[in-house]
């Protein structure tokens, strides 16, 4: 019972933290640039102002156009539902393990990508196009990750990770760090942050998922935005999860120790958060035939982290 | 309901069916001159599939004893043997499935083919070549079911004899054919050891030694192997299986690689005794590398079939990783991870038999529509044609392993059975796996990016050329017989443990030991080795996402407004008319082809810009090379033109020179065996 009501406050608490944090990443961003910056609260207004605008939709597009927006949005709010954030007791955490997220987050981006491409202009296909290299080589790092910490832990599935991660089983390892880092190299390139996309670009030829959803507008462009922003704080809450779960609350927790979990769980993404922004603003954007360097590095390092762990295991 | 009786109704209904098959053909070549004939053959054929499929689902079902059955003709010391157990009866459905549809496509598609006369008489062949490969009990019925698959097959891939690519196609794809049956008989003959006795169940019980074990397997990987479309024996595979028609196409795409792959398992898992954990890693690296290179190839063709057939070598690559992790599993005594490689690869063969059949389907009814195959000449497609767009779509995800469909389900299982690779306690495993994994989870998000750039380049935007802008959907029979696989897709990935029960039965004979589905969080969960290792539930997440789709609309409608208003595109302040201006799959492809393909495939891009004054057009070239054709075949075909060319003197001789020869391979067959009396 408590798993079912659990569930129903992550549902909230997905959709109600994701543009506080896209809101406090550009705030942070802001200042370090020396400008005052909007609000943190200003992600919340615009979703609403576009909500109430009417959509234009081009005489071009199809069933897809219209389609893709909720399609985008509803795969990275259920995405979002299965990650453990404060407590592990959701009920459905059996229904997806790690790869069944990844696949999750494909479907979104393969809606995303055609729905780029439905309306046949030179934009939408060169977004479409440079995503869908990201993700040939984003995806299968962050399956090799999943690798390293199915063969650390023996399960693909979240809540067993953290379990037994906070089980005391798992000291210090090499394979671990390199997983982290092929993780958030992953997480920076899915989520079309610098150095491989610029969020607030709107220079045509460095455009990724800008240039994939030049044509929408109105409540359609609202959905895909929340959907990035919902998109970025999974990607956090997934990192926190995996790679520090501690504070979180475990099956049969008592209500302080949900509390705790739930502040745990703000403070890692105002951590993460913070260091987004800082991150961004130090470093440079990278050209696009780069990514191929950047993100093969990820996999490698994705793949060094399982090979690592047999070799730790041999000396 | 278990039924008392063995036998019953489906073996007869199995022999029926595979009597009137070769009728049809008969049937085809005398009165194909008459319109209604083709469409009574394929109505003729789809029955018959019809009957093999229920006697399939009835074998599996009820598991009645596999009843053999002796016919007297075949080689004079060895009648025909033919028998059905339960892997048997899982590939007649495996294979008519696909064929039934492709059949009911075929009455209204042949209509479209220009020489239909040349493909509706071996049709019938083909299909009785593929099944009768399945109910083959001893090397023999096998040998030739197996070449009248290859011949059949042949002889459709050569129908449009006039375009010298298909030519080419037909010429290539013999010698391959040639060469994968050259590979099988010694591999036949070493099972069946010196008595030669040329039965599937004398096989079993004969045991071989070290050294003919190994070359059975080689043989029967390079025989099975080069059918199903391994690197690097797949060069075939994207010149023959566009040049058939579509539904043709499908077959051999679809199916007949799963016809070679249940003679590889056939010989591997139940004929061979014992096969070391080194080949099944061998396996897996070849599987692995034909994943990859199967992809990347196809994420940068343009012709629509082409690129679909360079996709069934990437999952033939992947079934291939989980057969060899099953081996490699079995011979290390892992037995329920043996059950578990094995069900995810054969899931996978399931799969891949729908969603490929029903890809090459679609791109039969954009032919038949547009005339087109190029990707460069299409465009706006789902817009005009919105059955064959909806379940070309449908495919496509499904391929592109996207959740909830059944692509996801076979290739989780495959990649959690990798995840426990690393179990077999040897070194070349445990680093290995980790690699063979990297590849496959990398040919698995390329096919994504392959079947986005397929469907969005072909269906969606602007057409890019009169035909595709005057298209129109194809007609009720071929709609349904699409939409048919498609559902299937969808059934396919809903009830996963069904699925994976059914396969087990099929599995148990095979490993030893079935594969154990832990049932505490109920039907709609597969959690393949234990609850805590990992589950996945189809249903629940569709059921969830579909609620959240809801209240996302619903939301969004409630807090805003609905309007919605129609506009030229925006694309940046400066639309254009011209269809041209949008990308193309050439221009999707080149991150892709600069970043993998450079040195691979030697992929080069070059621009020639007129000098002003000169208004000839501008133009952008690229080019690329199939390595292992230039490397390993082209290589090949001049030796053995050397060869020949030396061999030909031989054709000019005297008859003294005739005579002396003769007489030396006389003496010289002598000595051999007085040699061997001596041993």
């Amino acid at each position: 019972m408590t798993a079912i009501l659990w569930q129903l406050v992550q549902v909230v608490l997905a959709l109600a933290t994701a543009p506080l944090v896209t809101g406090y990443v550009r705030f942070v961003k802001a200042r370090l640039n020396g400008r005052r910056g909007p609000s943190v609260l200003q992600p919340y207004r615009d979703l609403y102002r576009l909500v109430q605008k009417e959509a234009v939709v081009a005489h071009s597009a199809s069933w897809i156009f219209h389609a893709a927006p909720y399609v985008v949005f509803a795969s990275a709010w259920l995405a979002a539902c299965l990650i453990p954030t404060f407590t592990t007791n959701i009920f459905l955490a059996p229904a997806a393990d790690l790869i069944a997220l990844v696949a999750l987050l494909a479907v979104g981006r393969f809606w995303l990508a055609l729905a780029g491409m439905d309306v046949g202009t030179a934009f939408g296909g060169i977004g479409a196009s440079r995503e869908m290299l990201i993700a040939s080589l984003a995806e299968p790092a962050m399956l090799m990750v999943t690798f390293s910490l199915s063969l650390v832990s023996g399960t693909t599935q979240p809540a067993q990770i953290i379990a037994f991660v906070l089980g005391g089983n798992v000291g210090i390892e090499v394979s671990l760090g390199l997983a982290l880092a092929a993780m958030v190299m992953v997480a920076i390139a899915e989520n079309g942050r610098i150095p491989i996309d610029n969020p607030s670009t709107h220079l045509e030829l460095t455009m990724v998922h800008e240039a994939m959803v030049l044509e929408y507008s109105g409540r359609h462009l609202a959905m895909i935005e929340a959907a990035a922003m919902v998109k970025l704080t999974l990607y956090m809450a997934l990192i926190a999860c995996l790679f520090a779960p501690w504070g979180m609350a475990q099956p049969g927790a008592d209500f302080p120790a949900i509390a705790i979990g739930m502040a745990s769980f703000m403070l890692k993404l105002f951590v993460l958060a913070s260091g987004l922004a800082l991150f961004e603003t130090a470093i440079a954007k990278m050209r696009v035939f780069r990514y191929a360097d950047f993100l093969g590095g990820a996999l490698l390092l994705g793949l060094l982290a399982t090979i690592f762990l047999y070799v730790s295991e041999a000396v | 309901m278990r039924r008392a009786q063995p036998g019953g109704w489906a073996p007869m209904l199995i022999a029926a069916a595979l009597l009137a098959l070769p009728l049809l053909s008969l049937f085809a070549i005398f009165a194909g001159r008459k319109d209604a004939t083709h469409g009574v053959v394929y109505a003729g054929a789809f029955l018959c599939s019809v009957a093999l499929i229920s006697a399939g689902l009835e074998h599996l079902g009820n598991h009645w004893g596999p009843p053999a059955l002796v016919l007297p003709f075949g080689l004079p010391w060895l009648s025909a043997h033919f028998r059905v157990d339960n892997l048997s009866a899982l590939f007649l459905l495996i294979v008519n499935v696909p064929a039934a549809a492709a059949s009911a496509f075929a009455v209204g598609y042949s209509h479209h083919l220009p020489e239909r006369r040349r493909v509706t008489p071996f049709y019938p062949m083909f299909l009785f070549g593929m099944n009768a490969v399945l109910v083959a009990d001893d090397a023999f019925v096998f040998l030739v079911a197996w070449e009248f698959m290859s011949l059949a097959s042949w002889l459709m891939v050569l129908a449009d004899h006039r375009s010298s690519v298909n030519r080419k196609a037909a010429m290539v794809y013999l010698t391959m054919a040639v060469f994968g049956t050259f590979c099988l008989l010694p591999a036949f003959g070493l099972l069946a050891g010196g008595g030669g006795d040329y039965t599937f169940a004398s096989m079993r019980l004969h045991s071989l030694g070290p050294l003919a074990g190994a070359l059975v397997v080689l043989l029967a990987l390079m025989g099975a192997g080069s059918k199903a479309g391994l690197v690097p024996l797949h060069a075939w595979l994207p010149l023959a299986h566009p040049a058939a028609p579509s539904h043709v196409s499908a077959l051999m795409s679809g199916v007949m690689t799963k016809v070679a792959l249940y003679g590889l398992i056939r010989i591997l898992f139940d004929l061979h005794g014992h096969v070391g954990w080194q080949w099944g890693a061998a396996m897996m690296v070849v599987g692995g590398i034909s994943a990859v290179m199967g992809v990347l190839y196809a994420v940068m063709q343009d012709d629509v079939k082409t690129l679909l057939a360079y996709s069934t070598v990437e999952n033939v690559g992947i079934v291939v990783i989980g057969l060899g992790l099953a081996i490699a599993f079995k011979d290390d005594g892992e037995k329920s991870l043996a059950a578990l490689a094995l069900v995810a690869g054969l899931y996978h063969m399931i799969n891949h038999a729908v969603f490929k059949s029903l890809l090459f389907l679609g791109a039969g009814s954009v032919i038949a529509a547009t005339g087109q195959r190029s990707l460069a000449a299409l465009g706006g497609l789902l817009k005009r044609m919105p059955w064959t767009g909806a379940a070309f779509l449908m495919g496509a995800a499904a391929i592109s392993a996207l959740p909830p469909l059944n692509g996801f389900v076979s290739e989780w299982l495959v990649l959690q059975s990798l995840f426990k690779g690393p179990a077999v306690p040897h070194w070349a495993m445990k680093f290995g796996v980790p690699v063979v994994g990297a590849l496959f989870a990398l040919a698995a998000a390329l096919a994504g990016t392959c079947f986005v750039r397929c469907f969005g380049i072909g269906f969606l935007g602007r057409p890019r050329s009169v035909e595709a802008a005057e298209a129109t959907d194809v007609t009720f029979g071929m709609r349904w017989s699409m939409a048919a696989l498609a559902g299937l897709c969808v059934v396919l990935g809903a009830i996963p443990v069904r699925i994976t029960d059914a396969l087990s039965v099929v599995v148990q004979p095979l490993i030893g030991t079935g594969f154990a589905v832990s049932s505490d969080l109920g039907w709609p969960f597969l959690s393949p080795v234990s609850n805590t290792r990992g589950s996945y539930s189809g249903t629940v997440l569709v059921m969830v996402g579909l609620s959240l789709f809801g209240i996302a609309i619903a939301l969004v409608h409630r807090l805003g407004t609905r309007a919605t208003r129609a506009a030229d595109s925006w694309d940046c302040g400066t639309p254009e008319d011209n269809p041209a201006t949008q990308y193309t799959g050439q221009s999707f492809a080149q991150p892709l082809r600069r970043s993998f393909g450079a040195t691979i495939f030697r992929a080069r891009e070059s621009v020639v810009m007129p000098q002003p004054g000169d208004d000839s057009p501008a133009r952008h070239k690229a080019t690329m090379i199939d390595p292992i054709w230039t490397g390993l075949y082209e290589r090949l075909a001049r030796v053995v033109d050397a060869v020949a060319e030396r061999v030909n003197r031989m054709q000019y001789l005297t008859v003294r020179r005739y005579l002396l020869m003769m007489f030396c391979t006389l003496v010289f067959l002598l000595l051999v065996v007085a040699v061997r009396q001596q041993q």
